[in-house]
C-alpha cells in the first residue's frame, strides 16, 4: 500500500522535474546558469492561473485533446513498475495495453491539431503520425525480447527480472535493446535529434508545433502531460538499463529517482552535444532502431 | 413475448421465420404504387425479424446448444438439414443486427419520395440479401449451401449496380461477379471433391474427416480460394474497393460488415471437418492474413475516395480475422489449447467487433455523402460544426476500427496479441512471435489512415462549397448511436463478449479442454475492463478540474494562428493527401500513389494542376490485361450469344438431350 502510495505521488510529482534537469544539464554545456530546476513546476502553475483563447474554428474535439492525452499518460503510469518495486496495475497482457495507450493519447492529440485548420499543425501531426507508426514495432520487439527473458506476460514481471544477472548471460541483447529503445525514447518525447522542444516555428518541427493554438490551462496539461510521457517511457527504459536493486524499499526507491535523473543528465547531454537531424534521416534512424531491437530478439530466441 | 415462445418453438424454426421475413420484407413494395409506405413496412418487418433472430441467437449461444431442423425437398442430393451451432449463432447476430440497421438507416438515406425507380429494387435486394446470408449459416447440405451462396452474391450484385446510369458503377459490378463467379467455381470443386470423400451430400461433422489424405490439400486450396475470394483476402481482393465504393453507404456496410464474414465463416466451417490439419495449413493461412492486414491498412491509407478507404480497412480487418483463424489452427496442429483458444477468440470477437464498427462508419460515411455530394475527402473539412452528433458517433467508430483502447476493437487484438505472446517460451512456434510487431506496425498505420480521415472530414474548416442536403438525420443516426453504444459496450465490459465467442470457440474445437482457458482470460479481460473504467474516470476527473479552472479565467474566441501570415484560407489546411503525402513516400514501392507535381517556376509561377490518384496495381497492370487476352481468345464463342430467345431455348433443349442421352 505504501509502495503504491510512493508510486502514485512519483508519478505525479516527479516528471516536471525531468525537465528542469534536462535544461540545467544543457545550460551547463553551454556554459550559462540556467533557469532553475523547478522552472517547469512555475511555468504551469504560471499557464494554468492564465485564461484561455479558442481559435474560432475548432470544436470539441480541440478540447479533448489534452485531456485525453493526459489522461491515457496517467494510466500507463499506473502500469510500469517504477525501479525494482511492482506497478499498481499489473496483469498478463499489460505491456500490449500500455503500448496502445500512448495510440490513444497521440489520436486524440493529432486530432485536437488537425481541428484548428492550421497548416503548421497539420505538418507536424502528419509528421508524428508517420513516425509514431515506426515507432511501435521496436517497442513491441523490445517486449518480446523482454518477455522471452523473463518467462513472463506483464510488465512487472518482464522489467524486475533485468538484472546485473540478466545483463551477464544476455549482455548483447539487452545493450540492442537499450540502443532501439534509447531512440524511441528521444523520438517519442520529441526531444533533439528529432525534435526540439523548445522552438515552434521552423519547419522542421514536429510535436511542438501541434500545440500551437492550445494556450492557458489547456497549455498547462499539454506541458504536464508531455513531461509524464518523458517520465513514464523513461522508467521503462531506466530499469532496462540500469537495474539495480538494494533488496530495501526505501533504497530501492532512491535508487529509482537516482536513475531518473542521470537519465535526465544523459538526455541533457545528447541535446548539448547533436544537432537536430534533418527530416528525411529522422524514419532512417526509426528504421535502424527497428533493426536493432529484432537483432535483440534474433539474439535471445536462437 | 420471448419467454412465453422459448418452451414451445423449435429456435431453428423461429430463426428459419424470421429469415423468412427479412427476405419478403421488400415484397410488398414492388406492387405499391405510392413512394414510402412499402420501404417503412420493409425497415418494420425486418426490425422484427432480426430482434427475433437475435434473440434466438443470443440463447443458443449462452446455452451452447445446436438447433437442428430439415426442409422438405424432391432434389435427389439427400435431405435438407438447416441447423444452427454455436458457430452460426454468433455469425446471425451481425446478419440481423446489420440489415436490420441498414434498412432503418435506408429511410432517411435512400428515400423512397426522392429515388422512386431505385428504391423498391434496393429493398427488395437489401432483404434478399440479409436473409440469403442467414440461410448460408443455417444450410448443412452443400447443395442448399451453394443455391443461397448464389441468391448471395447475385442480390450483392444487383445492390452494386443500383445507379447504374454511371460508367463507374456498371465496371465495379462486372469485377464484382467476375470474382465472385471465379470463387464459387472453386467452391464447387471443393464441395464436390467432399462430397466424393463422404459419399453424401451434407456437410460432414465436426473433426469427421483426416486431412492428410492425398486430396485433401487440392481441397484446402479449393476452400481457401474460394471462400478467401468473398472474404477479400489479398490477392483476392481486387473487387472490393470499387464495389464497396459504389454501392449505396448502408449496402456497403452490409457488405463489409456482413457478406465478408461469409467467407471468414466459410473457411472456418471447412477447416472444422478436419481433425488432424497440419501445421502448414495454419502457417499459410496466417501469412496470408498479415499480408492482407498490412497492405490492405498500408492500401487504405493512400486512398483519398472516403468508401474506398473504408473498403481498404476491410481488406486489413479480414486480415487480422485470418491470422487469428491460422494462429487457431497452428495452434491444434501443435497440440497449444492456449494459442487454440486465443487464436479462435481473437479471430470470432474481431468477427464481432468488425461488424459493428465497420458499418457505424459506412452508415457515417453515407450521411458525409449527403451533406457533401462529394466522396473526395480532399474536398472535405469542418462537418463536425455542422452535424456534432454525427461527428462524435463516428469519433467512436474511428477509435473502435483503429484498435485502440477503451473500444472494442482493442480487446480482439489484444487477444491475438496475448497469442503471440503465449508461445514465447516454447522453441517450436517462437517464429509466431513476428507476427507481434506486424500487427503493431498495422495498428500505427491504422492509427495514421483513420486519423487522416476523421480529420479531413469532420475538423478544421470546409475545403470547398458543397451540393450536398441536410435532413433525414433522425432515421440515420439512430442506427449509428446503436453500434456506438455496442462499440462502447463490448470495450468496457469485454469478459461477457468473450463468454459469447467462448461457446463458438468450443463448437469449432470440441475435442480442446478449452473451458479452463475461457476462465482465466475471462479474468484477465475483467482487469482489462477495470483498466478501461479507470481510464475514463480519470478523463472525466481531469475535465471537470479544467472546467472549474476555465470558469474562473477569461475565455476568448480568435481565428487560428497563422503565424503571422494573414490571408490564410481553408484551402491552405491539411488535406487527406497531404497528410498521409510523407508516409506514402515512404513506402511508395508498393503503394504507387501517383501523385502529379507541378513545376513552379520564375518568381510568379503560372496557375498548374496538381493531381493524386491512388493506383489499384493488382487490378490494373494485372488482372484487366489478363481478362482481355482471355476476351480475345475467346471471341469466337460470342457468336453463340445472338440474343434471340428462341435460339437460347435450343441450346436447353440440346443441352438436356445430350445428358439423357449420356445418362442412359
Amino acid at each position: 500500500m505504501m509502495n503504491c502510495l510512493i508510486h502514485i505521488t512519483l508519478a505525479l510529482v516527479m516528471p516536471p522535474l525531468l525537465l528542469g534537469v534536462i535544461g540545467k544539464t544543457k545550460a551547463a554545456f553551454a556554459g550559462r546558469v540556467g533557469a532553475p530546476f523547478l522552472q517547469s513546476y512555475y511555468d504551469i502553475f504560471r499557464l494554468l492561473r492564465k485564461g484561455t483563447v479558442f481559435s474560432s474554428t475548432t470544436s470539441w474535439v480541440f478540447r479533448a485533446g489534452p485531456v485525453v492525452a493526459l489522461a491515457t499518460t496517467a494510466v500507463a503510469a499506473l502500469l510500469v513498475p517504477f525501479g525494482a518495486h511492482p506497478s499498481p496495475i499489473s496483469f498478463n497482457g499489460d505491456m500490449i495495453l500500455y503500448a496502445y495507450l500512448f495510440a490513444l493519447g497521440r489520436f486524440f492529440t493529432m486530432a485536437a491539431a488537425l481541428d484548428t485548420g492550421s497548416s503548421f499543425e497539420g505538418m507536424g501531426a502528419a509528421r508524428e503520425a508517420t513516425f509514431s507508426c515506426l515507432a511501435e514495432p521496436t517497442l513491441f520487439f523490445a517486449l518480446i525480447t523482454l518477455s522471452r527473458l523473463s518467462s513472463s506476460t506483464n510488465l512487472t514481471g518482464m522489467l524486475s527480472n533485468v538484472s546485473g544477472g540478466a545483463w551477464l548471460y544476455a549482455g548483447a541483447s539487452l545493450l540492442l535493446l537499450v540502443g532501439g529503445m534509447f531512440i524511441v525514447l528521444l523520438s517519442e518525447n520529441c526531444r533533439i535529434p528529432f525534435d526540439d522542444p523548445n522552438t515552434h516555428l521552423e519547419l522542421t518541427m514536429i510535436h511542438e508545433v501541434m500545440v500551437l493554438d492550445h494556450s492557458g490551462p489547456a497549455f498547462a496539461l499539454i506541458q504536464y502531460g508531455a513531461s509524464m510521457k518523458l517520465f513514464v517511457l523513461g522508467a521503462f527504459f531506466v530499469q532496462l538499463a540500469l537495474p539495480f536493486a538494494t533488496g530495501n524499499p526505501l533504497a530501492d526507491w532512491g535508487v529509482f529517482i537516482c536513475s531518473m535523473l542521470l537519465l535526465a543528465i544523459v538526455i541533457g547531454t545528447v541535446e548539448s552535444v547533436m544537432a537536430r537531424l534533418r527530416l528525411v534521416r529522422v524514419p532512417q534512424l526509426l528504421v535502424a532502431a527497428i533493426i536493432l531491437a529484432a537483432f535483440s530478439t534474433l539474439l535471445v530466441i536462437r | 413475448m420471448y419467454s412465453v415462445l422459448q418452451d414451445s418453438v423449435d429456435p431453428a424454426l423461429l430463426v428459419l421465420d424470421a429469415t423468412l421475413v427479412m427476405g419478403c420484407a421488400g415484397i410488398p413494395g414492388l406492387f405499391l404504387k405510392r413512394p414510402g409506405p412499402g420501404q417503412a413496412v420493409a425497415a418494420l418487418c425486418t426490425t422484427l425479424a432480426a430482434l427475433v433472430g437475435i434473440a434466438t441467437a443470443l440463447k443458443l449461444l449462452f446455452s451452447g446448444t445446436t438447433a437442428s431442423c430439415s426442409l422438405a425437398w424432391n432434389l435427389p442430393f439427400g435431405s435438407c438439414e438447416l441447423a444452427i451451432d454455436p458457430l452460426s449463432a454468433l455469425f446471425l447476430i451481425p446478419v440481423f443486427l446489420v440489415t436490420a440497421a441498414g434498412s432503418l438507416f435506408a429511410v432517411g438515406y435512400w428515400p423512397a419520395v426522392r429515388n422512386r425507380r431505385s428504391e423498391p429494387g434496393l429493398t427488395f435486394f437489401y432483404g434478399i440479401l440479409g436473409a440469403s446470408m442467414a440461410l448460408v449459416l443455417l444450410a448443412r447440405n452443400t447443395l442448399f449451401f451453394m443455391m443461397v451462396w448464389e441468391v448471395m452474391a447475385l442480390s450483392a450484385y444487383f445492390l452494386i449496380v443500383t445507379e447504374h446510369e454511371r460508367e463507374e458503377v456498371r465496371r465495379a459490378g462486372i469485377i464484382y461477379l467476375l470474382a465472385t463467379h471465379c470463387g464459387t467455381a472453386l467452391l464447387l470443386l471443393f464441395f464436390s471433391l467432399l462430397a466424393a470423400r463422404t459419399g453424401s451430400f451434407l456437410l460432414p461433422a465436426t473433426g469427421s474427416l483426416s486431412a492428410l489424405t492425398p486430396l485433401a490439400p487440392v481441397m484446402a486450396v479449393a476452400a481457401l480460394i474460394g471462400f478467401g475470394a468473398k472474404a477479400g483476402l489479398m490477392p483476392l481482393h481486387f473487387w472490393l474497393p470499387p464495389a464497396h465504393a459504389n454501392a449505396p453507404s448502408h449496402v456497403s456496410a452490409l457488405m463489409s460488415g456482413v457478406m465478408l464474414k461469409m467467407g471468414i465463416y466459410g473457411i472456418l466451417r471447412s477447416a472444422s471437418f478436419f481433425y488432424d490439419i497440419p501445421l502448414l495449413w495454419g502457417t499459410l493461412l496466417t501469412i496470408v492474413g498479415l499480408t492482407s492486414a498490412l497492405l490492405g491498412i498500408a492500401f487504405a491509407l493512400a486512398q483519398r475516395d472516403l468508401k474506398r478507404l473504408l473498403a481498404c480497412s476491410s481488406i486489413e480487418n479480414i486480415g487480422i480475422i485470418t491470422i487469428g483463424t491460422g494462429v487457431a489452427l497452428v495452434g491444434a496442429a501443435s497440440q497449444s489449447t492456449e494459442l487454440v483458444y486465443l487464436g479462435a477468440a481473437g479471430a470470432l470477437l474481431h468477427v464481432l467487433n468488425h461488424s459493428l464498427f465497420k458499418p457505424l462508419l459506412f452508415l457515417g460515411s453515407g450521411v458525409i455523402i449527403h451533406a457533401t455530394g462529394t466522396r473526395d475527402m480532399n474536398l472535405m473539412g469542418g462537418l463536425g460544426k455542422t452535424m456534432p452528433r454525427i461527428g462524435g458517433l463516428f469519433l467512436v467508430g474511428t477509435v473502435a476500427i483503429c484498435g485502440i483502447p477503451p473500444l472494442n476493437g482493442f480487446v480482439s487484438e489484444f487477444l491475438l496479441y496475448l497469442g503471440f505472446f503465449s508461445q514465447i517460451q516454447g522453441d517450436k512456434l517462437i517464429y509466431l512471435m513476428g507476427a507481434a510487431p506486424l500487427l503493431a506496425l498495422v495498428g500505427g498505420l491504422a492509427v495514421l489512415t483513420f486519423t487522416k480521415l476523421y480529420s479531413s472530414v469532420f475538423l478544421g474548416t470546409p475545403r470547398s462549397l458543397w451540393s450536398g442536403h441536410r435532413g433525414g438525420e433522425l432515421p440515420m443516426g439512430v442506427p449509428m448511436a446503436l453500434f456506438a453504444l455496442l462499440c462502447l459496450l463490448i470495450g468496457v465490459v469485454p469478459q461477457t463478449a468473450l463468454s459469447l465467442v467462448s461457446s463458438a470457440v468450443t463448437a469449432l474445437f470440441p475435442r480442446l479442454p478449452l473451458s479452463p482457458l475461457a476462465v482465466e482470460y475471462g479474468a484477465i479481460l475483467e482487469k482489462l475492463s477495470l483498466a478501461g473504467v479507470l481510464l475514463l474516470t480519470i478523463v472525466l476527473v481531469i475535465t471537470l478540474l479544467w472546467r472549474w479552472r476555465l470558469g474562473r479565467e477569461p475565455v476568448t474566441a480568435a481565428p487560428t494562428w497563422g503565424c503571422g501570415y494573414q490571408r490564410g484560407t481553408s484551402r491552405m489546411q491539411y488535406g487527406a493527401t497531404s497528410f498521409s503525402e510523407l508516409a506514402v513516400s515512404i513506402g511508395n514501392g508498393v503503394l504507387g500513389q501517383r501523385i502529379g507535381r507541378p513545376l513552379l517556376t520564375g518568381l510568379f509561377p503560372e496557375r498548374s494542376e496538381c493531381s493524386d490518384l491512388p493506383s489499384e496495381t493488382l487490378l490494373d497492370r494485372i488482372i484487366a490485361p489478363f481478362l482481355q487476352a482471355v476476351g480475345i481468345a475467346f471471341a469466337f464463342l460470342r457468336r453463340l450469344q445472338n440474343g434471340l430467345m428462341h435460339i437460347y431455348v435450343l441450346y436447353i433443349f440440346a443441352t438436356l438431350f445430350i445428358l439423357m442421352l449420356w445418362a442412359h
